[in-house]
């Protein structure tokens, strides 16, 4: 099956060749910024691990041209998101949503912080309590 | 017969591997010197042999041995000789290999430099590396042989990647893996001490020099990835967070804890256990890296092709030797604290900081890289992980660790005085807070918060690590200058101010474009002038491109001209983009070509990328200063040689 | 003691996700349709394009929607597997041809033969894109009232068959008794 999908991936355009929209997407600066961020969040479902924006494979261009339309019909990005979603499930987007499973995933930085905090705090205090010796120590600069 | 002298190579360094492995460990335990001195020539032994075997690997490739399937698959006649070469290391087999030799470098060069150790606890270092190599080398010969045949060999094999063709990927991997790699030393000097039963501050001085060198190996390797990647792959970019890149970094974050762990254990014997769980864990995610590439459990551009069978033989290896160490480190580290102090502001503090803050870093890469497969696992459906997550999560410790770096460096130990610190920092500050609040506005045209924050903390980091040296140049004459250990580190923190610098403006200030051009046509983009002269085809070696002609100016004057290429590789047919880039000090201006349009116009994306050079000049400083720091008097086997007869062979913890 | 266990107790968690993990295959994407109506569509017809084939054509029946297209290796391969079922006439197969050339999908069909009751053109992509198809060749399976019941990347062959369509199939004509 492996073998299968990637005999087909050798059919289609490389990806390793560029993505590049023939001209500016759009004239309204915003809606330029909103389509470049957009595409740059949005995984190419048939590549080796790369966005929408950087592939040449030929299901990126056509999310893409989806994206732009939607884009003009004045969705926002949310929507957006979620047409990607409905039709490819989660997978589709390197921002992970939050929900449920994912909510770890999100509050982990702070948490980290928080543990890593707790523990510094108890090392010094614990530390602090303790005497300074006196040892020669090894020379260093 | 070339191949098949290889792969009896590999068989004899098993073997050698095997009495390495074992016999001087048994000999450690049972304190018996003619077992323990099996160490040292055994693992001669398996390096002469090891060589061999990559030799007639190399051989089969320069000649386009066919018969080999290995060079069948990853070579062709018409390849260059140069990539011929790099072809060996190319892929899954031939890495193994060049693994097996570079772990068994290592090990020669810690047989050669190790005469201070005590006798046991060089024979169980060189015991560790030696089942390691054991693992490594049944690995290939049981899973991953390069010197399988091809019989009947096809006429021209099927061509080395095109994407490896390129001397930047040619030596990332050699120099990534000695990194790598080489934490297998320190790894070995922890699970040493672990089996002794012993560690005090003479093991963190031996382990020191070791890990520093593997560190910065592994800095210049990253390095070497990230700026092929940005160069080769024609999209601008210099980091994606893709699994394979994690894999490479979080041993670099673990690393960089470590050495700063040592630092700790060898001036005050604190921090033991915690310095041989980093030790542990560096290689383990060594380790982990090399499992995730080659089992196809992850999706990435960098993965191996290779199979689950694979996966499960460097699995079950990673069981033992992670499982096996973590085992000994919970039966042998509660014995190992001492109770020596600090106060608050003390170097030990801000050590702590920097030990906690680079462990949160790493936790969370790792967490993001395995989520995706912990939800898949757990069937909780399948999601994506990516950069606009790891960018947020990697911040959040690193940007308090950067006003941290440095900071270390001018305190003293056990505790230090508020003022006289506060009166070195002054200075620093207010060229941090100028400069770094000021450029971003005066020089690119635009103030933000994040940039501002980044640059702050750049030009800090460099003030701060300017402290020493320009004290050491004011100094009274006859007074000592700095040593080269506090050189070295002054230099590496420099380094990280200016990778610091590079990655906030080229992030905060990139201007891309993508437009359509025909022949003859200008167009401006970030202030320059970009104009198609022409597109012309032209044959290389192994492959066809169509090349194009673009000049670049500046108000109106004429700078230089790029020539991006697309090329289309025979023997593949895959297309690859060659982008032409004008790199100067201060700036990259990128250009690239995409598809035809029809009408002699085609797609190009042009990009201006200020100060994105600083990314790796930060990088290969940071290495030099750990170049610097290494070959510290200190380390030199001759000083320490003399103290063999008073350093006793360690003290009960 | 805990703080020296943690270390070897979490890497003892992760070794059995990563055991599981290697016998996944990290590129199938399975469908967030399982279970849920399938997309409505209309396409003009690949062999008259006067006339349109889509959802309603199927409602009310089990069907069989294969994406397929001429430049797929792997649509080749799975085509005389889709005669014989066509030929079984057991359950209806509609094609999507998916971002292909007319001309070139219509001799294809002409040459190697048509399991399809019809095949919609989908020139760009639209259409592929709402069933959240990322390769060629992909086949779902639809209950009666629409619901997708299974999707197949990968090429059909009698194993794919019996293993996963059969007993969906079954159950699906069971529950309608």
């Amino acid at each position: 099956m492996k073998h299968l999908l990637l005999a087909l991936t050798l059919l289609l355009p490389s990806a390793v060749a560029l993505a590049i929209d023939t001209g500016k997407a759009f004239d309204d600066p915003v809606l330029q910024a909103r389509y470049e961020k957009i595409i740059s969040e949005v995984r190419c479902l048939k590549c080796q691990n790369q966005t929408i924006k950087d592939s040449n494979a030929f299901l990126a261009g056509d999310l893409r041209r989806e994206i732009r339309r939607m884009l003009q019909e004045g969705k926002s990005d949310a929507e957006i998101f979620d047409f990607l979603v409905v039709r490819y499930g989660e997978f589709a987007l390197y921002k992970p949503r939050m929900s449920g499973k994912t909510l770890v995933l999100w509050i982990a930085p702070l948490l980290f912080i928080g543990i890593g905090g707790l523990i510094v705090f108890r090392v010094i205090r614990g530390r602090m309590a303790m005497p300074l010796d006196d040892e020669d120590e090894i020379a260093v600069g | 017969m070339i191949a098949e002298i290889g792969h009896f190579a590999l068989i004899l360094a098993l073997s050698l591997a095997i009495c390495q492995g074992v016999l001087p460990l048994l000999g450690a335990h049972r304190n018996d010197q003619s077992l323990m001195a099996v160490a040292r020539p055994a693992a001669l032994g398996q390096f002469v042999f090891v060589i061999v075997a990559f030799a007639c690997l190399s051989w089969s490739f320069l000649n386009s041995d066919f018969s080999v399937k290995y060079v069948a698959d990853h070579s062709q006649l018409a390849l260059p000789a140069i990539y011929k070469f790099s072809a060996v290391w190319g892929a899954h087999e031939g890495s193994l290999l060049l693994w097996i030799v570079i772990l068994s470098a290592w090990t020669i060069a810690v047989s050669r430099y190790s005469q201070e150790l005590p006798e046991a606890f060089g024979a169980r270092v060189i015991g560790v590396l030696g089942l390691l190599s054991c693992g490594f080398l049944l690995f290939t010969l049981l899973t991953s042989n390069p010197f399988e045949r091809l019989i009947p060999a096809p006429l021209d094999g099927a061509d080395l990647n095109p994407l490896l063709q390129d001397p930047g990927l040619a030596i990332h991997p050699p120099i990534l893996y000695i990194g790598y790699v080489g934490f297998s030393v320190a790894f070995a000097f922890a699970i040493a001490a672990m089996l002794s039963g012993h560690l005090d501050q003479a093991w963190a001085r031996w382990t020191r020099p070791w890990t520093t060198w593997s560190w910065l190996f592994l800095t210049v390797g990253i390095a070497l990835g990230s700026w092929w990647a940005y160069y080769e792959l024609g999209w601008g970019g210099w980091w994606f967070w893709d699994p394979v890149e994690n894999a490479s970094f979080m041993p670099w974050l673990a690393g960089t804890a470590l050495i700063h762990s040592l630092a700790v254990t060898e001036k005050r014997g604190l921090f033991k256990s915690w310095t041989l769980l980093l030790a542990i864990t560096a290689f383990s995610l060594s380790l982990l890296g090399t499992f995730l590439v080659r089992s196809g459990i992850l999706i990435s551009v960098h993965a191996f092709a290779t199979d689950p069978a694979r996966g499960l033989f460097i699995l079950t290896f990673l069981g033992i030797v992670i499982g096996g160490a973590l085992a000994l480190y919970a039966w042998r580290a509660p014995a190992l604290d001492s109770a020596a102090g600090f106060r608050p502001l003390s170097r030990e503090t801000f050590l702590l900081l920097n030990n906690v803050l680079l462990v949160i870093a790493t936790t969370l890469v790792l967490a993001g890289t395995l989520a995706p497969l912990l939800i898949e696992v757990l069937d909780a459906g399948k999601i994506s992980v990516g950069p606009p997550w790891f960018e947020v999560a990697f911040a959040i410790p690193m940007i308090p660790l950067l006003f941290l770096v440095g900071l270390g460096m001018h305190t003293a130990w056990r505790t230090q005085a508020l003022q006289p610190l506060l009166r070195q920092l002054k200075v620093p500050a207010v060229i941090a807070l100028l400069v770094g609040g000021l450029l971003p506005g005066l020089v690119y045209g635009r103030f933000g918060v994040l940039v501002t924050v980044g640059a702050i903390a750049a030009f800090w980091v460099m003030s701060v690590a300017l402290i020493q040296p320009i004290r050491s140049l004011r100094r009274a004459k006859g007074t000592p200058g700095i040593t080269r250990a506090a050189f070295g580190m002054s230099v590496a923190h420099f380094g990280v101010g200016l990778f610091t610098l590079g990655v906030t403006i080229v992030s905060a200030f990139t201007v891309e474009a993508d437009l359509s051009l025909s022949p003859g046509q200008k167009v401006e983009v970030a202030g320059y002038e970009f104009e198609l002269r022409s597109l012309k085809n032209l044959q290389g070696p192994n492959y066809q491109a169509l090349e194009g002609e673009i000049d670049i100016s500046k108000d109106g004057v004429f700078i230089g001209q790029l020539r991006p290429q697309k090329r289309t590789y025979l023997v593949q047919q895959s297309p690859m983009t060659e982008a032409g880039i004008m790199a100067s000090w201060n700036r990259d201006l990128f250009v690239a070509l995409g598809d035809p349009l029809g009408n002699d116009a085609w797609s190009v994306r042009l990009q201006y990328k200020p100060m994105i050079r600083l990314i790796w000049l930060g990088a290969l400083v940071m290495a030099l200063g750990g170049i610097i720091a290494a070959s510290d008097r200190r380390y030199r086997v001759n000083a320490t040689a003399r103290q063999k007869a008073a350093v006793p062979s360690g003290e009960p913890a | 003691m805990l703080r020296y266990l943690a270390p070897i107790i979490v890497f003892a968690i992760m070794i059995p996700v990563f055991l599981i993990g290697l016998n996944r295959d990290p590129t199938e994407l399975p469908s967030p349709y399982i279970g849920k109506t399938g997309p409505q569509f209309e396409l003009p017809r690949l062999l008259d394009a006067q006339q349109t084939v889509g959802s309603a054509d199927y409602a009310g029946n089990i069907a069989l929607i294969n994406v397929w297209a001429t430049w797929c290796v792997g649509c080749r391969q799975e085509h005389g597997f889709l005669l014989k079922l066509a030929a079984k006439n057991d359950l209806s197969i509609y094609g999507i041809n998916w971002r292909d050339r007319r001309e070139d999908a219509v001799s294809w069909l002409d040459q190697l033969g048509n399991p399809y009751v019809a095949s919609g053109f989908d020139a760009d992509g639209r259409v592929g894109i709402d069933w959240g198809v990322y390769g060629a060749p992909e086949t779902f399976l639809i209950d009666a009232d629409g619901t997708v019941l299974y999707k197949h990347i990968s090429p059909l062959n009698q194993a794919v068959w019996d293993e996963e369509f059969v007993p969906r199939i079954q159950a699906a004509r069971g529950e309608s008794r």
